[in-house]
């Protein structure tokens, strides 16, 4: 029997040396004679796991990791091909508790299949949300999208089904779906793993929401810093048109659909959707105002949808599953899963996609075992860039939109990104407001002066040069920036500099 | 990637604006490409994307000024873009970019053997491995001052 052995290629795992360890062992295969079959699959996102070697036994896929090239002399010694239990096994890897406790659906397939094989794609589902949307027609898969309940992952959280429904009763010639892959906020990482793991799904996502919306044409925002995953996607473009998942007839509806890739040039603010859609029409990323929604008025003027990566990615679920199954999960107006992403320093880092309400306290200890350093948690960052530092006797809040914003956060894009107790929150504070002054699109005074303007003040603070004036000031600032500013560049940079200054006195006053 | 750029001419600027598709006649997918082509964007080449396009020089000059990536003058053949974002930060980030700044280049520096430029990037979406960096188009993550080195070495062997 030939074994099968996955080596993913997830840019995580690759990070980390797992291309090393798949050339290893083929090199060690051949030398010892043996017949292997080796897949690269995307990484099931035990990121501390990696590499993660699996080996397919009667029993399930056994992993063993992390595990480097010089190891796989000792795992091929060791018996790894027929799953025994060695020093470097983990076990039935879909038995580890940590991903044994999750609920898969977006991220079902991802680190399970081939990224780029459509036929181990359709063998594990997919392809079937797209026939449904196909047989139910357009205004029915938006009834379908709706009743999911299902919000955008982006960071807003604005109900997906509503703007695909004012996309489809647009008069247009010619709609567009955009689909954000910007992923700038810091501590995240789903959308990538997305892209690199189940390309598929988000091709299968877009036309679902092409059919629904009346849309032929989609576009795709990636970041450079993410060549893999670009490099991946356009590989399964070619693909999809290839086999009549993209073109003139998509699988037989007699509807067109295409998509095309785009590279941003590193642009955080490129991220928020109207700076997006002037920047794919190769324009400066300047965020435009708001109304005209660009449900109406987006990529040329024309009828858009926009949304995130995850939030198309979980389409095709939907439809696969019906809208009941995923509603049935979540907490209050939170609907379904949220691909959480474990980051920073923690010792159990990477994907948790779990139905909304978990607790961060159970995320960061249960899950993420604390910090890698071994050292006291002190803080907690949720949301990215512009989200809250928790302090760690605060963790006890639902993870859900309403439960976050009560407690002074937000969730955006599902980032958690923990700190031990060697962190200085002043110097916390002050990256906020650099970051902001480096990144603003410079449309409004109070986030293009303010932010340069708070760096400045946090300096004097943490110089001690008339700290209590500047305290003063910079809280003034802060309101100014929330209250002057068109978009949550300038409106929420406050967020981190004020929590951090409210959770973290002591920190300001060294 | 910075590396395996021609020098620019106007020929091979014209010819390679010609082959832009036909959607992605736009000054930013033309600057890119611009870039990927010759390394940067040389001074030329704006007042021809703009004849190109039919825009104004003003308006070519100020995409090219907006973003962060493109640049008007050639790269070091290396380019480490080291992740300083809260993540990274807070697996170590900080003190890593004072090992770098004192072995190979401060950040936005070039190093004295002018084989490297050093620059900072907000996030690679590598975020649970930090600290990160992309050297050329290869992620790293985990990094401490050796693994960095060793894998400057290896890109200094594939140039
Ligand atoms: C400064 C800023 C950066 C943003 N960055 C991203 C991003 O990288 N990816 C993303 O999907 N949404 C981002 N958003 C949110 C988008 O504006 C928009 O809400 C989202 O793309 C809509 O898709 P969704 O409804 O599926 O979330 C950002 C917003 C702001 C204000
Ligand atoms: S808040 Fe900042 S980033 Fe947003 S539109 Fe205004 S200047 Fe631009
Ligand atoms: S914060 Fe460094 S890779 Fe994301």
């Amino acid at each position: 029997m030939t074994n099968t052995v996955y080596v993913p290629i997830d840019s995580a795992a690759t990070s980390v040396g797992a291309t090393a360890v798949a050339l290893a062992i083929t090199a060690e295969a051949r030398r010892r004679d043996i017949d292997i079959r080796l897949v690269r699959n995307g990484s099931r996102g035990l990121l501390w796991l990696e590499p993660l070697v699996e080996v397919e036994t009667v029993e399930g896929r056994v992993g063993y990791g992390p595990v480097t090239a010089a190891d796989v002399a000792a795992l091929f010694d060791s018996d790894f091909l027929t799953g025994a239990d060695n020093g470097f096994s983990v076990g039935i890897v879909e038995d580890i508790p940590w991903l044994a406790d999750q609920q898969r659906v977006t991220f079902a397939r991802v680190g399970v299949i081939d990224p780029l094989d459509i036929n181990d794609y359709e063998a594990h589902g997919g392809l079937t949300g797209l026939r449904t949307a196909i047989a139910l027609g357009p205004s029915k898969t938006v009834e379908e999208v709706l009743a999911s309940g299902l919000r955008g992952r982006g960071g807003a959280g604005f109900p997906a089904g509503i703007k695909w429904r004012t996309v489809l009763e647009a008069e247009s010639g010619q709609k567009y779906v955009c689909c954000n892959a910007d992923e700038g906020d810091s501590g995240t990482f789903a959308d990538r793993m997305l892209m690199e793991g189940d390309p598929f799904t988000l091709i299968e996502g877009m036309a679902i929401a092409g059919i629904a919306g009346g849309a032929t044409k989609g576009l795709i925002y990636i970041r450079s810093e993410y060549p893999d995953a670009i490099a991946t996607m356009r590989a399964a473009l070619l693909i999809a048109r290839g086999c009549g998942l993209l073109g003139d007839d998509v699988l037989g509806s007699g509807k067109a659909f295409d998509i095309s890739v785009r590279v941003g040039a590193g642009s955080y603010v490129c991220g928020e959707e109207t700076a997006m859609l002037e920047s794919l029409e190769g324009k400066r990323g300047m965020v435009r105002a708001k109304p005209p929604i660009p449900a109406l008025h987006g990529l040329f003027g024309e009828p858009t949808i926009v949304n995130n990566v995850l939030t198309l990615g979980t389409v095709p679920m939907i439809l696969a599953q019906g809208a009941a199954a995923y509603q049935a999960l979540g907490a209050d107006r939170s609907r379904g899963t949220q691909v959480f992403q474990l980051a920073g320093n923690i010792a159990r880092g990477g994907i948790v996609e779990r139905a909304f309400g978990i607790s961060l306290k159970e995320l960061v200890e249960t899950y993420g075992g604390g910090t890698r350093s071994g050292r006291p948690v002190r803080s907690v960052q949720v949301g990215g860039p512009l989200g809250a530092y928790f302090p760690a006797s605060a963790l006890d809040v639902a993870m859900d939109y309403e439960a976050l914003l009560a407690a002074g956060g937000m969730l955006g894009h599902g980032g958690i990104v923990v700190f031990d107790d060697s962190v200085d929150m002043a110097q916390q504070a002050r990256f906020a407001m650099e970051f902001c002054s480096k990144e603003s699109c410079g449309k409004c005074t109070p986030c293009r002066v303010g932010s340069v303007r708070g760096t400045e003040v946090i300096d004097k603070i943490i110089n001690n040069v008339d700290r209590n004036e500047n305290l003063e000031l910079l809280n003034d600032l802060c309101d100014l920036m929330i209250d002057g500013s068109l978009c949550a560049m300038g409106g929420l940079t406050p967020m981190p500099v004020l929590s951090a200054l409210r959770q973290f006195p002591e920190d300001f006053q060294r | 990637m910075a590396h395996r750029v021609r020098p620019w001419t106007q020929a091979d600027g014209q010819e390679l604006l010609k082959l832009l598709p036909y959607d992605e006649r736009l000054i930013l997918p033309a600057l890119q490409a611009v870039q990927q082509g010759f390394g940067y964007v040389p001074k030329e080449a704006v007042a021809q994307i703009a004849v190109a396009l039919n825009v104004s020089v003003a308006d070519v000059h100020g995409v090219l000024t907006y973003y962060h990536e493109l640049r008007t003058t050639a790269s070091a053949p290396i380019i480490v873009a080291i992740c300083v974002a809260e993540a990274c930060q807070a697996a170590g980030a900080r003190e890593l970019i004072v090992h770098v700044s004192a072995n190979l280049a401060p950040v936005g520096g070039r190093s004295t053997d002018d084989q490297v430029d050093v620059v900072e990037v907000f996030c690679l979406g590598n975020c649970a491995l930090g600290p990160a960096a992309l050297i050329n188009e290869r992620l790293v993550g985990r990094l401490t001052p050796n693994t960095l080195e060793a894998a400057l070495s290896d890109a200094r062997v594939a140039l």
